[in-house]
């Protein structure tokens, strides 16, 4: 009996199975290879890159909180130069896919970046970063307005041929329309949850824990708040959707596909173990197996509401 | 070197209670035992539940490669190491380690510099300059708050040297007062250069470095931050670079580019 296949496409950019990373839990790749194969993961998604390296916050830029942690890490990367330099080379000896997450201040940000990666090679699609404030409009980020989302996805649509992901904030009143406004503009997909906007206080000091005092909550505490914007936007889209948000298991992440994603990535879970997505990989393999599906395929969009 | 680092089940085959709050666990892991130098720390996973959902960071207390086991010290500060000071003979640890940068041993002379809980990477510091210089001692100056945190420990290090020097707060034991005033009063040696070792609290390291430029001395120290992840991959575990007047200012990350630093790679003015 053959095994289930794995394989999913999101649009263009085909993958072997739907296991992703999350950008800023995995370095640039090679940080995890002494723990897992690279080669099994169905896309590696790389630290947000800016046109200029960014040296981030001052510290403390992290603390646990119950099941989860905050964040306020300040997008710092290598920039976009020292990226294609000095950390593409190793990605490139990888079978799995890469998808560069890229991030900006402004539109120009973006189409610039977009322009610079769409013909290096090693590069399978773009994942784009609209959590960031747009500096030109008094730092409301671009990922709330459905206007800006929608005029940042036309700028890389029209500078790129390479899949585009939208990576959507949670921060949001309303999901769907953020959704529709990126979809219309171009998208290819759409990827979300990014972080929850936290904050954590250190009663004894009377201070926040966090030196940028508010910061991104992820971790499992986020995963119920992830699947219902996951479920939300598919149901209110054609492009594929990818589920991000506090997976740690293969159930998680079916979860997540029953919801309508055609893929997920795996974040905060990589730092407690560093073969999650492997696990994973092979708990999605074990549980198709188990219900005689033929194919991954067969569980994307699979929940029943009647 | 932290590319060669690895995960793997420890079973803890020892447990002290050195105080009410400062436990120590032996645990074989000789993947890890046999490839670790002192100054590089392992990352704990306390359980397999989501609560507390991110490992602990733990200094490497000593080694014994032909045994093939490690050493953690550590102090109960919340509900991870709560949580870790529970654990009995028998159970198992996921690790990953040996992760970081280490202390670059010399053939000077050296001195020991450890504060509070940050003795702990120094037992296996001192043990690895006695068998790779025999016949320097070393000069180890511990400070803590009372005789019950440090007694215990005093033990171990003078299996190793003779040239111990305690401090604490209360006057319980040793000199009155802290470790920098013990360093203080060191004569500064002509013949032969000296580096010092030192882990503990931040504004022990800042004297200790503040001495140690003056007097000439070469020091390298083990800084602490809040992690995730401990293997480069979060960058949360910024500190601040000592950057010259034209340089942008940037972050060195305690997990990869330390934790052990010479002194003056680091920005003392925070």
């Amino acid at each position: 009996m053959n095994k289930p296949s794995l394989k999913v496409a999101v649009g263009a950019l085909e993958l072997k199975n739907p296991v992703m990373t999350a950008s800023g839990t995995f370095g640039y790749g090679q940080e995890y290879e002494t723990y897992l194969d690279l080669n099994t993961l169905g896309a590696i998604v790389v630290k947000g890159i800016s046109i200029k390296p960014r040296p981030g916050n001052p510290p403390p830029r992290v603390v646990e909180t119950p099941s989860g942690m905050l964040n306020a890490i300040g997008l710092e990367n290598v920039g976009v130069e020292r990226f294609i330099d000095e950390k593409l080379p190793y990605l490139r000896k990888i079978e799995s896919k890469v998808v560069v997450n890229i991030l900006g201040d402004s539109i120009d940000d973006y189409r610039q970046l977009a322009e610079t990666l769409d013909d290096v090679t090693g590069v399978h699609a773009l994942e784009i970063n609209i959590s960031c404030p747009n500096v030109k409009k008094g730092g409301v980020a671009f990922g709330t307005v459905p206007k800006m989302a929608n005029e940042v996805t036309k700028a890389v649509r029209n500078a790129c041929r390479l899949p585009i992901i939208l990576k959507l904030s949670p921060n949001v009143t309303n999901i769907v329309e953020i959704a529709k406004a990126v979809e219309e503009g171009g998208a290819d997909a759409i990827s979300l949850i990014n972080t929850l906007l936290g904050m954590a206080i250190d009663i004894h000091a009377r201070r926040p824990k966090l030196a940028n005092i508010v910061g991104g909550l992820s971790g499992p505490a986020i995963k119920p708040v992830a699947i219902r914007m996951v479920w939300q936007v598919a149901q209110n889209v054609k492009i594929p959707v990818i589920g991000i948000g506090g997976i740690t298991n293969a159930e998680d992440a079916i979860e997540f596909m029953l919801a309508g994603a055609t893929a997920i990535e795996v974040g905060t879970a990589n730092f407690i173990n560093p073969h999650a997505t492997i696990d994973i990989v092979n708990g999605i393999s074990a549980f198709l197996e188990k219900y005689n599906y033929k194919s991954v395929d067969e569980i994307i969009g699979a929940l029943d509401v009647s | 070197m932290a590319l060669s680092s690895v995960q793997v089940a420890g079973e803890i085959i020892g447990v002290e209670k050195i105080t009410h709050d400062i436990f120590r666990q032996t645990i074989l892991a000789p993947e890890i035992a046999h490839q670790a130098v002192p100054g590089q720390f392992l990352m704990v996973r306390i359980g397999f539940e989501l609560d507390p959902l991110l490992r602990r960071p733990f200094s490497i207390h000593q080694i014994r490669e032909d045994e093939g086991t490690l050493q953690i010290l550590f102090k109960v500060i919340g509900k991870g190491t709560r949580l870790l000071s529970q654990k009995r003979e028998g159970e198992t640890l996921d690790l990953l380690g040996p992760l970081g940068k280490g202390f670059n041993a010399q053939p000077d002379k050296n001195i020991l510099v450890g504060g509070g809980i940050g003795v702990a990477p120094l037992l296996f510091l001192a043990d690895w300059l006695a068998n790779k210089n025999p016949g320097s001692a070393s000069k180890i100056l511990l400070g803590a708050r009372t005789r019950e945190e440090i007694e215990a420990l005093t033990h171990d290090f003078a299996k190793i040297t003779d040239d111990l020097l305690i401090a604490t707060d209360d006057g319980s034991m040793g000199h009155h007062g802290f470790i920098p005033e013990l360093l203080e009063k060191v004569q500064p040696c002509e013949s032969k250069p000296l580096t010092v070792y030192s882990c503990g609290p931040y504004p022990m390291l800042k004297k200790v470095v503040t001495i140690c430029r003056k007097k000439g001395w070469n020091a390298q120290v083990s800084l602490e931050a809040m992690m995730a992840c401990g293997i480069s991959a979060c960058l949360g575990c910024a500190v601040k670079k000592a950057a010259g007047k034209s340089e942008k200012m940037s972050y060195l990350h305690v997990c990869k580019d330390g934790p052990v630093f010479h002194s003056e790679e680091v920005d003392w003015n925070e």
